[in-house]
Parts: C-alpha cells; sequence; structure tokens
C-alpha cells in the first residue's frame, strides 16, 4: 500500500491544501535557502585565523536602516501570506452541505466509528463508503462529526486535513473525491488507551457500486436457520447490551452494527483482518487482538464461541 | 521550612558541622542565589536524564510496527510524564536557575531581592516534581487504576475528568505542576523584582546585559501565563472531586473552554522556554565572534514585542476544533507576525557574526546549531501558522518535529551552550573541550536522524500519540532512523556528563575570566565568593569589561 501522504491527494480539500502548501513550502524554502546562506558565509568568512594578530574586531553597534529592511521584508511576507491563507480558509471551511450532498454522521467511540447515512437509513462502523464526485454531476459528502465521549479526531490525509468530533458539539467537514480507492487514515487527536487502534478506512466508489452497497446495507440481517443455535447463544448473552443486528432482537447501540458485519474487511476498528480465525479469536478474547478495548471476553465454552462465530458469518 | 532555617547558612559554621553532614545543611538551607541556582540545574538535568530516558523507551517500542515491547498503556504514561517533566522540570528549572544564578552577577548585584522567597520557590518546584513521580508508587492500587499519568501533557478534558480517568493518576498530574508552578511564579517574581530594583550604579534599563532584559520579558510571561494554567487545574480538580462541571461533557461542559485556559498558558510557555535560550545565544554569540552585540535596543524591541504577542496566538493549537473562520484568520495571521521579530533576532545574531573573528568553542558550536536549527523550527511555525496545511499537519508527527526543534533543537543546545560558557564561572574549573566537542557532534548527528525523519512521519499520515501502528503505511523506515538517533543522542549526553565529572577530576583552573568576555559576571572571582564582589561595581556602559580592557576604545562613547 502507498502512504497516505498529504501529497498524494485523492479528493477536493487534500488538492488545494497542496496546492496552497506550495506556495508556503516555497516562501519558507528560500528563507531558509538566504538565511542558512547567510550564516554559512559568516562562519567561514569570519572565522578566527590561526595567524591571527590578536587585536578585536572592528565594533559595529547596529545600523537602524539595515534593521528597518529586515522588518519590512518579513511584513510584506506575512501580508501575502495571510491574504493567501483567508483566501484558502474561507473556500474550503463550510458549515453549510454543499448542493447535492450526500449526508453521513461519524460519531466517534473509544476506539470505533459509528457512522450513520440518515437519507439511507443506514449504519455501518469503521469503513466508510462513500461515492466518487463527478465533476458533471458533482456528489460530495459531507459530514456532521460528533463524539460519544471524549475528543476524536478525523483524518484521512488524501481526502481531507482533519477535523475534530467533540462531544457537546457538532463539527463539519466535507470531502469531494475524484477516484476512486481505499483510503486510510485514522483518530488524530489521543483518546486513550487504544487511540492507535481507531483506525479508518474509506472506500469510495463509482456511483453504481456505491448505490449497490447501500441497497445491500439496507437490507435487514439475513438470518440462516443453520445458525439459529448461535443467534440463540448471542442473543442470550449480554452481547446484543452493546450490538444491533437489525432484524433481530439485538438492538444494544454501544458496539459496532454487525447486521452485515462480513461485508467489513476488518476488526476492531482495522486493528485485524476479519477472517474466520480472527474472528473467533476475537469473540473469545478481545482484549489479545486490542488490549484495554471495551469489549470484555464473555466466557464462553469453546464449543458456544463457534456456535456464535457460526452465526455472525452469515451475517453478510 | 527551608526558609526558615535560611539563615543558619549565612551564619558562621559551627566547629562540630564538618563532612557531608555540613555540606548538605549549607545546600539544603542555603538561601544563597547562586547555590539554587545550581540546584535548580542540577535537578533539572537530573530530570532530564529520566525523561530522556522515557523517550527511549518510546522509541524503542516505535523502532518497528506492530511491535509489542510495551503495553499501550505503559506508552501512554511515557509520552505523559516524557511531555510533562520536559516542560515542567527540566525547561522551567534550568531557566529559572540560570536566571537566579546570573542576574544578580550581572547587574552588579550581591544578592536575588528575596532570597527566601528564592530558596522556598525552588523547594516547591522540587517537590512538585517529586510528587509527579511518586504517582508511579503511590497513585496504583487506591482504586486499582492507573499509575503515572497517562493523558497527555496537555490533558485534554474531558479524557481528564473522572469518567474517563479513574483513579488518582492525574490527581498527581494536576497537584505535582500547579505546586512547582509557584516555584515558577515566585521566581519570576524575584527576577523582576532583583533587576528593576538591585541594579549597580550607573546600570540604566538600557546598560543591562541582553540576558537579563529576556529574563524580565520570561518573568512577565510566567506571570501572565501560569495564573490561568493554575486556575484551569483547580476547576477540573473541582470537576472530578466536588461534581463541578466546567469540563464534565456528559453534563453539560465545555471540552473546548480546558483548550482555551491550557493553552493560554501552553503558547506563552513556548515562549518562556525559547526566550532564554535567546538569552544565552545573545550573550555567547557576541563573545565569541569578539563583537558587540548587533543592534541591542532592536533586540529588546523585538524581546519586548515577542512577549506580547506571544499572549495573542494560543489559539493556533486548535484549528482542527471547528474555531469559526475569522477566528482562524486571526489566530492564522497574528502567529506568522511572530515571525517578524523572531526573524529580527536571528538577522541579528548573524551581523554580530559577520565582519567578527569567530573562534569555534563548544559554547559556541552550540549556538550555532541552534541558529540553522530555529530557523528551520520557525519555518515549519510558519507552516503550522497556515491553517489549511495545519489541518494536516496538526496532531501528527509534523508537530512533533516542530516542537522538538524548538525546544531541542533551540533551547536544549542553548542550554549546552550555557553550561559550556557558565560552568567555569560557577566551579572554578573548566570543562573539557575535546569532550564537549564530541558531545557536540553526537548530539547533533542524532538530534537530525531523530527530529529532521520525524516532519517525514507527519506528512505521510502518521498521528503522533500511537503506541503501535501498521506495517502497511511505509512509516517503518522513517521510524526506524528517528529510534536510531536516540542511541547518538544518548551518546552525546553521555559524553556532557563525563566532561562534567571530568572536570571535578582534573581541576583545570578557569581563572575568573576565561572566555575574555564584558559582562560583570567575569569581573569576580570563580566561583563568586557569597556575596559576589567585595566592592560593587559602577558601570559606564553595555560592556563594563570591554571599557576596562580598551580604555582607549569604551563602549560609552559610543551608546
Amino acid at each position: 500500500m502507498t502512504p497516505p501522504s498529504i501529497f498524494d491527494p485523492h479528493s477536493t480539500p487534500a488538492h488545494v491544501i497542496v496546492d496552497y502548501t506550495t506556495l508556503v513550502l516555497a516562501v519558507c524554502g528560500v528563507i531558509f535557502a538566504i538565511v542558512t546562506g547567510l550564516i554559512v558565509y559568516s562562519i567561514v568568512r569570519f572565522r578566527a585565523r590561526p595567524d591571527d594578530d590578536g587585536r578585536e574586531p572592528p565594533q559595529v553597534y547596529g545600523s537602524n536602516r539595515i534593521e528597518l529592511a529586515w522588518t519590512i521584508i518579513p511584513v510584506l511576507i506575512v501580508i501575502v501570506l495571510g491574504l493567501t491563507t483567508a483566501r484558502t480558509i474561507l473556500a474550503l471551511q463550510k458549515n453549510v452541505p454543499p448542493p447535492g450532498s450526500l449526508a453521513v454522521t461519524a460519531i466517534g467511540h473509544q476506539w470505533w466509528w459509528e457512522f450513520h447515512y440518515p437519507e439511507y437509513g443506514i449504519t455501518t462502523a469503521n469503513e466508510l463508503h462513500i461515492p466518487v464526485s463527478d465533476p458533471q454531476a458533482p456528489r460530495p459528502t459531507f459530514f456532521d462529526l460528533k463524539s460519544d465521549d471524549v475528543i476524536h479526531s478525523f483524518w484521512v490525509p488524501q481526502l481531507s486535513g482533519k477535523t475534530d468530533l467533540i462531544p457537546n458539539r457538532e463539527n463539519h467537514l466535507w470531502v469531494e473525491p475524484r477516484t476512486p480507492g481505499v483510503y486510510v487514515g485514522q483518530c488524530a487527536e489521543f483518546c486513550g488507551t487504544q487511540h492507535a487502534n481507531m483506525l479508518l478506512r474509506v472506500v469510495v466508489q463509482p456511483p453504481e457500486e456505491f448505490e449497490a452497497w447501500v441497497r445491500a446495507q439496507q437490507k435487514p440481517a439475513a438470518v440462516a436457520e443453520s445458525a439459529s443455535l448461535g443467534r440463540a447463544i448471542f442473543e442470550r448473552t449480554a452481547c446484543v447490551n452493546c450490538h444491533t443486528v437489525r432484524g433481530t432482537p439485538a438492538d444494544g447501540r454501544f458496539g459496532p452494527d454487525l447486521t452485515h458485519l462480513m461485508s467489513r474487511t476488518t476488526l476492531g476498528a482495522g486493528v485485524a483482518p476479519n477472517d474466520l480465525p480472527t474472528l473467533r479469536e476475537w469473540v473469545a478474547h478481545p482484549d489479545s487482538l486490542k488490549p484495554g478495548v471495551r469489549m470484555p471476553a464473555m466466557q464462553l465454552e469453546s464449543e458456544q464461541i463457534d456456535h456464535v462465530v457460526d452465526y455472525l458469518v452469515t451475517l453478510e | 521550612m527551608a526558609a526558615i532555617d535560611g539563615p543558619a547558612a549565612a551564619s558562621p559554621p559551627r566547629e562540630a558541622a564538618f563532612g557531608w553532614t555540613h555540606v548538605l545543611h549549607e545546600w539544603v538551607a542555603t538561601v544563597d542565589h547562586k547555590k539554587l541556582g545550581i540546584m535548580y540545574i542540577t535537578s533539572g538535568i537530573v530530570f532530564f536524564a529520566i525523561a530522556g530516558l522515557e523517550a527511549a523507551v518510546m522509541r524503542y517500542q516505535l523502532a518497528f510496527p506492530d511491535n509489542d515491547a510495551i503495553s499501550p498503556e505503559v506508552f501512554n504514561r511515557l509520552f505523559t510524564m516524557h511531555g510533562t517533566s520536559m516542560v515542567f522540570l527540566v525547561g522551567m528549572p534550568i531557566i529559572i536557575g540560570f536566571g537566579n544564578y546570573l542576574i544578580p552577577l550581572m547587574i552588579g548585584a550581591r544578592d536575588m531581592a528575596f532570597p527566601r522567597l528564592n530558596a522556598w520557590g525552588f523547594w516547591m518546584f522540587l517537590f512538585g516534581g517529586l510528587l509527579l513521580y511518586f504517582s508511579y508508587f503511590g497513585s496504583s492500587g487506591l482504586y486499582g487504576a492507573g499509575s503515572a499519568p497517562d493523558v497527555g501533557w496537555f490533558a485534554y478534558t474531558p479524557l481528564s475528568g473522572k469518567a474517563f480517568s479513574r483513579g488518582n493518576a492525574t490527581d498527581y498530574w494536576i497537584l505535582g505542576i500547579l505546586i512547582s508552578g509557584f516555584g515558577s511564579l515566585s521566581g519570576a517574581v524575584n527576577m523582576i523584582t532583583t533587576a528593576l530594583t538591585m541594579r549597580c550604579k550607573g546600570m540604566t534599563l538600557g546598560r543591562m546585559p541582553l540576558f537579563v532584559w529576556m529574563m524580565i520579558v520570561v518573568s512577565f510571561l510566567m506571570l501572565i501565563a501560569l495564573p490561568p494554567l493554575t486556575a484551569a487545574q483547580v476547576m477540573l480538580l473541582f470537576d472530578r472531586y466536588l461534581g463541578a462541571r466546567f469540563f464534565d461533557t456528559q453534563a453539560g461542559g465545555d471540552a473546548v473552554l480546558w483548550q482555551h485556559f491550557f493553552w493560554f498558558f501552553g503558547h506563552p510557555e513556548v515562549y518562556i522556554l525559547i526566550i532564554p535560550g535567546f538569552a544565552y545565544a545573545s550573550e555567547i554569540i557576541p563573545v565569541f565572534s569578539r563583537k558587540v552585540i548587533f543592534g541591542y535596543a532592536v533586540m529588546v524591541a523585538a524581546t519586548v514585542s515577542i512577549g506580547f504577542v506571544a499572549c495573542a496566538v494560543w489559539a493556533h493549537h486548535m484549528f482542527a476544533v471547528g474555531m469559526g473562520k475569522g477566528v482562524n484568520i486571526w489566530f492564522s495571521t497574528i502567529t506568522m507576525v511572530v515571525g517578524v521579530p523572531t526573524g529580527i533576532k536571528i538577522f541579528n545574531w548573524i551581523a554580530t557574526m559577520y565582519g567578527g573573528k569567530i573562534r569555534f568553542r563548544v559554547p559556541m558550536l552550540f549556538c550555532i546549531a541552534f541558529l540553522i536549527q530555529f530557523l528551520v523550527a520557525g519555518l515549519t511555525g510558519i507552516m503550522l501558522a497556515a491553517v489549511p496545511f495545519d489541518w494536516q499537519l496538526t496532531d501528527s508527527y509534523f508537530v512533533v518535529a516542530h516542537f522538538h526543534y524548538v525546544l531541542i533543537g533551540g533551547l536544549l543546545f542553548t542550554i549546552f551552550a550555557a553550561v559550556y560558557y557558565w560552568f567555569p564561572k560557577m566551579t572554578g574549573l573548566m570543562l573539557s573541550e575535546r569532550l564537549g566537542r564530541l558531545h557536540f557532534w553526537l548530539f547533533l548527528i542524532g538530534f537530525q536522524m531523530t527530529f529532521t525523519t520525524m516532519h517525514v512521519q507527519g506528512l505521510l499520515g502518521m498521528p503522533r500519540r500511537i503506541y503501535t501502528y501498521p506495517a502497511d503505511r511505509g512509516w517503518e523506515i522513517w521510524n526506524l532512523i528517528t529510534s536510531l538517533g536516540v542511541v547518538a543522542q544518548g551518546a552525546g549526553v553521555l559524553c556532557f556528563l563525563a566532561a562534567i565529572v571530568w572536570a571535578f577530576r582534573r581541576r583545570e583552573p578557569a581563572g575568573d575570566d576565561p572566555w575574555d568576555a564584558w559582562t560583570l559576571e567575569w569581573s569576580t572571582s570563580s566561583p563568586p565568593p557569597e556575596y559576589n564582589f567585595a566592592e560593587l561595581p559602577e558601570v559606564r556602559s553595555r560592556r563594563p569589561l570591554w571599557d576596562l580592557k580598551h580604555p582607549e576604545d569604551p563602549d560609552w562613547k559610543y551608546e
């Protein structure tokens, strides 16, 4: 995978930021070259020589004209940078959804992400699906950012800069991706024990593919008869206090929605791949994969765990 | 306690009091500004070694992806204790220590204005720091939760509230810092009063060494910045124990309010820490360039204006919290404005070197590295002030690189310069030039490996404060280089400690004025007698010793 570099943008705010950044870097680069050059020149040219006569060099106490020059030039640079910055802030910071945008509510939890799509009535976790925005028919995504507990920060470097998710507040962020792909990011504000494993994946899809994904997510859980034993155990234990499986009595809200668990590629907010052995380990000992995770081990018998996993893998 | 016993140190030692108990009593009970200054600096160096080891353990954990050398809980405690210690228990005491030691000597006074307050301040700082570290032993077990604090050095609410930070670890953070803060406040009051009221005859404000001017600005900044932090910490304590609701978001409190309080302290704090670095450089660069400082009055004006602007930039730490556009634009612009007086200083230091005869002794080597590194720190500061860029950079490793460039590349390098420069005055002994050079080069290489690469991790999307990272992000090689740099830095610091130990064994006498310098501290013996000057000096210019050494061409003709 290529690194999630901020200089490899695939969406509008990140693009604009790179363009703006180029100017800032150029100005800073020129200043660095000039000042470092002056320093190096001074220390080479005016080093004490071995054949020094021991007399003190001429004492120069200052010069108002020179001081004025190196005050005014930086002031001019600040004015240019300040105006450019103001213009870019005004262009990028939006508090109302742009027309035609897809609304997504992102809620930060210790240590996972919850995503609601109010238009479609679907909820998912940790892996966000959004459509590519076609310049002919723009479809940006506009986020309402909230937190359920402490402060988190939403950061997918290739799509946009970061914005915090703060309890009792609602922040906003928008992206307008141009190229399909999977973009990784993670929580950027320290939020407790597992801050490091509060990872994010954004799947940017062509519109048709995205619509197909939405339709699949809208369906209630397909509960296979063969998994009824595992389902019974799941619904008898505390699993249902935290997890929702739409179409069944499980309607807990503290943990990720599991209705379409198997449509996701990772577990525990990206800490491990979502495959059968790892899923089993996760149900049996979540703490071994993600130390400090809020999900407790349910103390089930090995056989019961097998049944629960058999049930979970049917949630496609 | 120490302050009450203080006068004992001034009275002649009793006949029976010999050996180490006597020495111990002399140091514990002292109210002498020089002894207190040395104790401040020494305890700062001890905490520096501890906090540096904490960083080394973190870098060991981060050297490889998916490493599980230490648990997330331990890692979170390490970076909290590392940051808190480096700011409050290393930076603060060392700068106050040098201020304490040097201000009376530089202005021709016999002690600080309030010697007992001075001792009180030192012991408050030390016990505050020890209280913080006692959390490693004392804090676990009471509620079965926590050990050392683990909420980060800025302890953002609501993470530091009772709901998310159970046990007592955060309370140790609050009380340890609060108590050592009283030490800093008393130090600030003392330095201001001393510099304003106890100058020797002829030393007008305009003739004070730049060091003293800068420490006055620093002291005022402490008086402005520390009380809001103390207030916010008391409010947090009220939240945690008395059911107050300032920051408790579950009861309608405001999480962002804490950030405003904290950074209203936190940003001036950055200047509190870096201006002393300017102060050391402003004394050392002229002496080793053999030239008077270029633009004395402008240097003073630049320092004072940095002091003012420092109080108006705090929210540039908060561009990602969703402030309004106008607020973002204001804090962005005003932050860039800081670059103007700071740039003036850099230009003045270069102009001081320009046309001189530069001697590359160890203090000067550290100052030259400081100039370039601080330039980089300033430029990355401009990048972070550029709000849209900051939306990408904030809370990433780029920020970590930036502030380590400020505090290590800027402050620590000048602290090393200051130790090599004033150690002969404090002890009467020279530090080994050879070990000093080895220290300089090892530390420089290590610093560059560790912190220059950190910029790259940040640009590649690595957030700070993560205890581990997946192997597929392209961060591995950079993190490995960063961690290897720690080895070179550690070796450099060992050379530094070895140079100090070696100096006491070798006992090469320094003489009163080993650097052929110009300020008053070099006119008395090394180490200075208890009352500094047998006869209080009288000055006619900013460089009284230059006037003495060059009666044909004295400064006062030109100032």
